[in-house]
């Protein structure tokens, strides 16, 4: 599904990301791990294609094609979807409009509503786009937007923050059927999430996890082991680890 | 014209002023546009207008053909009244000519709202009035529909002159929409417009007005509004089409406790044009309240979005609030917020912004699969939605028509 190779990556003249590789196959959730400053998020709007991350060194192949150099709004056709951590405010534009505009040509207007009456979002399609909309109600808003979306693999930038105990288990749910959980085999779809708590772990089931220091994967394991390790050792264990 | 007779008074005061020039924006040489238009004759059926100019009136939110949606009627072509009708109890619409001959007691009205010696513009309107319209709802009458007039220059070069006059009389709910407009490819003209709007107590107007001239036209309203006890005065003002210059700041003063005053403005600048527009809002009595929402786009022209509001009694409320964009190299908008508060207890705010569209936002739609320009006309279609409170559905309806139909011409 998602190939990289060798890449770096730099924001407002500073390189942040050094020589990554990843693989990510199809049906395959990842994790990311990582201090503070370390490029999580620099990693995730690298693939999505925000043109403030620029490529320097490496490729992006993408359903086998290389992307490295595809516009943010073609990659997003293409498949790839990002939920945000901290979204913008468009004053303006309704919940609603901005739903139908992540379906794009397709026009399913009914399980559209229905998804968002089941994620209790009902009562924001009417109000402006993430305008004083609360930790928990962006969480849901962007899984909204991404279930209707449907792109075949998932960049969920620390999905759990802000999300207080009773909702994380829906937020997990919607997270599940965003990648498919419930299909036992013919997953097409993947993901990528990145974690600070490692919470969402107990929630969606992901295969392997990497840690990222200073801009480059330090360790890449099985993803309950990584947080395992991470909480024994803490990052310092893991940036001696070469497994 | 001239069966009016006027006060010595307005007609002295009004002659000293022909040449006092406006206090904001371009001066006009008045002699350079023609006083005289031929004759547009009466139509007691005003859908058997020409379907052009019907087309053109349809665009401001006139609708000619099928008017069981509209409570009244009054059409002006160049100086001549074609049209005027009402349809509904307690509604009174005429022209204003005539309605000065019908109630003598207009009088009082008469330039109360706005000073005759305002400008060379509103001393013209005295001296050479052509007509202008009268509309009036009687004591608690609630007119459902909207009461539509239009203001229409079809003569080359014409400088035309009205002056309206709205009243709800006490708990009366009364909608009105204007639409004024030009043939399209009018070369040159100018519309000098006074209207005086009188909402009495638990009275409540709206009124919207949609402007559509020609890029030669100039145009030079002259507006007051007076809001009594618990009155409520609604001014939408739609002005998104080409126009060489718009010169006006409508004054509203509220008067009766617990009177309400909301404008809204939607303006757009396309190369070639000058708005200079506001709203002023002195609220006078205690515990009145005003609402100025303006929203400006310029894609190469000058817009300058003033507003101003001014508190001297207790408990008074106001916000004003002005959003401009600039989506285009060229473009000029120059927001002028003004607050007074002239006693310990007034509550006035503002909030203005003028920029470009942000990034971080045409960024956040791209990554849901639109394009650069889907991403930057959904934002823009969205920054022209102002939320209207109180605003009935038809005029809800009538109102998005108008900007979408202007909208499309932006991308």
């Amino acid at each position: 599904m998602l190939q990289i190779q060798g890449l770096s990556v730099e924001t407002g003249g500073k390189e942040i990301l050094r020589g990554i590789n990843l693989f990510i196959g199809t049906g395959e959730t990842h994790v990311l791990f990582g201090p503070n400053g370390s490029g999580k998020t620099t990693l995730l709007m690298a693939i999505m294609g925000f043109p403030r991350y620029k490529i320097t060194r490496g490729r992006i192949i993408f359903k086998g094609h290389d992307i490295t150099n595809a516009s943010l709004d073609e990659r997003a056709r293409l498949g790839i979807g990002m939920s945000f951590q901290r979204p913008p405010v468009v004053r303006g534009v309704k919940m609603r409009d901005m739903v139908s505009a992540c379906l794009g040509s397709r026009d399913d207007g009914t399980a559209v509503a229905q998804l968002a009456e089941r994620l209790n979002m009902g009562d924001l399609m009417d109000r402006d786009v993430n305008y004083g909309f609360s930790g928990g109600e962006i969480k849901r808003s962007e899984l909204l937007q991404l279930l209707v979306q449907e792109p075949d693999l998932t960049l969920l930038d620390e999905p759990e923050s802000g999300v207080d105990l009773v909702n994380i288990a829906l937020i997990g749910e919607m997270i599940n059927e965003l990648l498919q959980k419930n299909l036992k085999r013919n997953r097409t779809r993947a993901g990528l999430i990145i974690t600070h708590t490692g919470h969402i772990l107990d929630y969606v089931h992901a295969s392997k996890g990497y840690v990222l220091i200073d801009g480059t994967v330090r360790c890449e394991r099985d993803a309950r082991e990584c947080l395992d390790s991470i909480k024994k050792h803490g990052y310092e264990g893991c940036a001696t680890c070469l497994k | 014209m001239s069966k009016v007779v006027p006060s010595r008074k307005n007609r002295e005061l009004a002659e000293k002023a022909l040449e006092k020039k406006p206090a904001l924006g371009e001066d006009i040489d008045l002699s350079a546009y023609s006083s005289s238009a031929e004759e547009h004759r009466y139509q007691n059926e005003p859908s058997h207008l020409p379907s052009q100019e019907k087309e053109n009136m349809l665009k401001v939110g006139i609708t000619l053909d099928d008017r069981s949606q509209r409570a009244g009627t009054f059409v002006q072509i160049d100086r001549s009244v074609i049209h005027t009708s009402a349809s509904q109890d307690g509604v009174e619409v005429m022209s204003i000519t005539k309605a000065l001959e019908t109630y003598s007691w207009l009088e009082d009205y008469w330039w109360r709202a706005v000073s005759v010696d305002t400008d060379k513009f509103t001393a013209q309107a005295e001296v050479n009035l052509d007509n202008g319209y009268f509309i009036r709802a009687l004591p608690g009458a609630k007119v459902v529909y909207p009461v539509q007039a239009c203001l229409y220059i079809a003569h080359q070069n014409l400088a035309q002159k009205v002056h309206n006059v709205i009243i709800a009389e006490e708990d009366s709910e009364i909608h009105i929409i204007t639409g004024c407009a030009t043939k399209p490819m009018q070369a040159s003209g100018l519309h000098i417009g006074i209207s005086e709007f009188y909402i009495k107590r638990g009275a409540k107007l709206t009124f919207t007005m949609i402007h559509n001239w020609a890029p030669g036209v100039a145009v030079r309203p002259r507006s007051g509004a007076i809001i009594e006890e618990n009155g409520v005065f609604l001014s939408n003002y739609v002005c998104m089409k080409p126009v060489r210059s718009v010169q006006m700041y409508p004054v509203a003063r509220c008067v009766g406790e617990k009177a309400i005053v909301r404008f809204n403005t939607i303006l757009v600048a396309p190369p070639g044009s000058n708005l200079d527009t506001g709203s002023r809002v002195l609220l006078d009595a205690k515990g009145s309240r005003a609402e100025i929402v303006a929203r400006t786009i310029t894609t190469g022209g000058t817009i300058i979005a003033r507003g101003y509001i001014a508190g001297s009694a207790p408990d008074v409320k106001g916000h004003l609030e002005c959003r401009g964009l600039i989506l285009s190299e060229r473009g000029v908008i120059h927001a002028i917020p003004e607050l007074k508060g002239e006693l310990a207890g007034v509550d006035l705010s503002h909030e203005a912004a003028v920029g470009k569209i942000a990034e971080e936002e045409v960024e956040y739609l791209m990554a849901r699969g639109l394009t650069r320009d889907e991403a930057t006309a959904m934002i823009v279609r969205g920054f022209l939605r102002v939320d209207i409170e109180g605003l009935p559905p038809e005029l809800a309806a009538e109102l998005r028509h108008a900007v979408e139909i202007s909208e499309k011409e932006l991308f």
